[in-house]
């Protein structure tokens, strides 16, 4: 777009952070008492819900019950009153399943699924509000509640988005940023080994700049990654307080 | 129907020969399966073989009304189905999670690449734009589906055709081939994906998993590019954990590949269009060879002989001779001898405990057994000295009933102690004459 400057001559993006700079996140655990594991999200604007039950006995088809593993149910879906205009179908449709299905890839590989075989864990995503990183928030939050349910994990799963506009990589992309149709890069990094549990990128890029928009998401990522540690030390402070401990 | 599980020892099998760097179809990790395009008689239909996996790709068009957000542009379509044809267990209901992979990825890699000028689509601005419809069908599955999907995808779509259309002031003439010629749709560059399946936790990689390296794979990495090393697509599938300088090699992996095989795409077009110019015969009848139903081929794949007989003789030499062959007849029980080597008989271990048994019951000491044995060997090697020839059969029957004349057959264990003595006797000589009969 033409009249649309997403990065300024003196380095100054649209809502005025530098191009390396996450959003303001703020998150909470332990929102629902009903579920075994909530977080609250919020990245910015975007703000994500992420519930988890289990682990628990499979439902549905015992025959899908893994002899060695547990099984990881993700389900997205986004709110009708999340984007600017009204969407009609809140899940169901190709990308909620898409984003479901990544979800379960992230999980499946971050969570110590071997300590419960023939379990299910589901873990639910709701987004009430899109503005762009609407699956880095997703993985944050689903993360957080993960921890809350007390299911052991190999570490913190930390995702952030990127992105590359004047041969500059831009970490943690709104929805400007994104609907104005550059490359973006959605990572998901476990923080202590620095290995990528899911790596997506739409758009073209070349392969000169890879590396950069690599850098500057896994970067941003582990900025989360702090942010979210913090939260949880909190969290456990409290209810250790509350304990009576 | 239910995907038949693949047996442990085949999976052993497969990963274990992918650790030594051997695929079952002898290409080497980095190769590519033979590809094949033919085009229809009508543009925009074509079939891509990768292997065995097959694709048809047929790209349609028709004018509607633009979406409200986006006036000015037309409108792409992509849809992949995986027809029940390719491998037994796509049914209807089953397929979902695969069919919403393969079909997202699709999209982003065609759709949001901008691969296809949508603005060149665009007829009256708010009002008529081109609705472009590229419907992909598996019609084999042998591995690997994404890659033959796109390459069929960008194919049909190069090669298609769109009525052309004129307007002048408020009138939209839409012209039918016979009035004006064809327009082909603006195509900005060729996306292409390339598959890596990962094994063993990332350490191994192939390119362009077959199916059988599908099933055991851990993971799998789709990059899309163009010839022009823009990454289209980067997409990272199953519970593999990358790390970065492996995403950068397959990325350049990815170069080479999408080079050449835009290379074959663009042949395989001049030659389509140079056919159908000079008039000869195009189509897919034509593409089929003759005298063949189906396209059941084993490909000729060339084997380096040249240091064959090096390579046999450093295996002979490092090899150990092979072992001392036993040539003494060992006697197991009166009436069972083996010679060689073999498996052991257990034959004469059951007689052993049956006698054993036998004698407990009976109460008679092992002077028995011992005087037969000796008998038999007294036997044996009456028949050695004689120089007659020991035939002694290694077969390895396990029921020898040995009759006796009067007595009952050996197999009946109520025979008492006494009884023994004498059977074994004869049994030699019925044995030797067995023997020989054999």
């Amino acid at each position: 777009m033409a009249g649309l400057e997403l990065l300024s001559d003196q380095g100054y993006r649209i809502d005025g952070r530098r191009a390396g700079e996450l959003r303001k996140i703020q998150a909470r655990m332990g929102v629902f008492a009903q579920a075994d594991g909530s977080a609250y999200i919020e990245q910015g604007n975007t703000k994500a819900l992420a519930v988890v039950y289990g682990p628990h006995e499979i439902r549905g088809s015992r025959s899908r019950a893994l002899p060695d593993r547990a099984l990881v149910n993700c389900q997205y879906s986004s709110a009708t009153f999340s984007t600017g205009e009204r969407k009609r179908r809140p899940h169901g449709d190709r990308k909620s399943c898409e984003m479901g299905l990544q979800l379960r890839q992230t999980f499946e590989a971050a969570i110590l699924t071997q300590l419960h075989p023939r379990s299910q864990i589901d873990i639910y995503v709701q987004v009430l509000q899109a503005d762009g990183g609407t699956y880095a928030a997703c993985v944050n939050a689903a993360t957080l509640a993960v921890m809350d349910a007390g299911i052991p994990m190999r570490d913190f799963v930390c995702a952030c988005s990127a992105g590359f506009v004047d041969g500059t990589a831009l970490a943690d992309l709104s929805h400007v940023e994104e609907a104005a149709g550059g490359p973006q890069l959605a990572l998901a990094l476990l923080p202590a080994s620095g290995q990528i549990a899911l790596l997506e990128m739409d758009s073209r890029l070349h392969e000169d700049h890879l590396e950069q928009v690599l850098e500057a998401a896994a970067q941003a990522a582990r900025g989360v990654h702090t942010l979210l540690d913090l939260v949880v030390r909190q969290h456990v402070q409290e209810a250790s307080v509350s304990l009576g401990d | 129907m239910k995907e038949t599980p693949l047996s442990n020892c085949e999976r052993r099998f497969l990963l274990r020969a992918i650790e030594e760097k051997k695929r079952l179809d002898g290409r080497q990790t980095y190769d590519y399966r033979n590809i094949r395009i033919s085009f229809g008689t009508d543009y925009g239909c074509c079939i891509v073989e990768l292997g065995k996996t097959r694709v048809l790709g047929q790209v349609s068009c028709e004018l509607v009304s633009p979406k409200l957000n986006r006036a000015t542009e037309g409108i792409l379509f992509f849809n992949l189905e995986l027809s029940q044809m390719a491998a037994p267990a796509f049914e209807p209901g089953r397929q979902s999670d695969l069919l919403v992979k393969l079909n997202r990825l699709l999209e982003r890699c065609l759709r949001n690449s901008k691969c296809i000028d949508t603005e060149s689509l665009c007829v009256v601005a708010g009002e008529k734009v081109w609705q472009i419809r590229v419907d992909l069908h598996l019609l084999n599955h042998d591995g690997n589906i994404i890659d033959a999907a796109s390459i069929a995808a960008i194919v049909a779509l190069c090669h298609f055709r769109r009525p052309d259309v004129s307007v002048q002031g408020e009138e939209v003439t839409l012209y039918t081939p016979e009035e004006r010629d064809p327009v082909p749709l603006s195509i900005h560059h060729m996306p292409i994906c390339v598959s890596f399946a990962f094994f063993q936790q990332g350490t191994y990689l192939l390119v362009d998993p077959n199916e059988r390296e599908e099933r055991v794979m851990d993971g799998l990495l789709v990059i899309a590019m163009n010839k022009h090393r823009e990454i289209c697509t980067i997409q990272s599938s199953g519970g593999i954990m990358l790390l970065k300088d492996q995403v950068f090699r397959c990325s350049k992996i990815a170069g080479v590949k999408v080079a050449e095989i835009t290379e074959l795409i663009q042949k395989a077009l001049e030659n389509d269009q140079r056919v159908r110019k000079e008039g000869g015969k195009f189509g897919f009848a034509e593409s089929i060879a003759n005298q063949r139903i189906t396209a059941f081929k084993m490909e000729t794949a060339p084997i380096d002989t040249s240091n064959i007989e090096e390579r046999a003789e450093e295996i002979i030499a490092e090899a150990e001779p092979p072992p001392e062959v036993v040539s003494q007849p060992v006697l197991w029980t009166p009436g069972t001898a083996q010679i060689g080597d073999g498996i052991e008989n257990s034959w004469g271990d059951l007689e052993d405990s049956e006698k054993e048994e036998e004698e407990e019951e009976g109460g008679i000491d092992e002077a028995v057994i011992l005087d037969d044995t000796k008998m038999d060997t007294g036997e044996v090697s009456d028949i050695g000295s004689q120089g007659a020839p020991i035939v002694l059969s290694d077969s390895e029957e396990e029921e020898m009933i040995i009759l006796e004349p009067e007595k009952n057959p050996k197999k009946i264990r109520a025979q008492t102690s006494a009884n023994q003595k004498a059977p074994s006797k004869g049994q030699g000589k019925r044995k030797k004459k067995k023997r020989t009969a054999n």
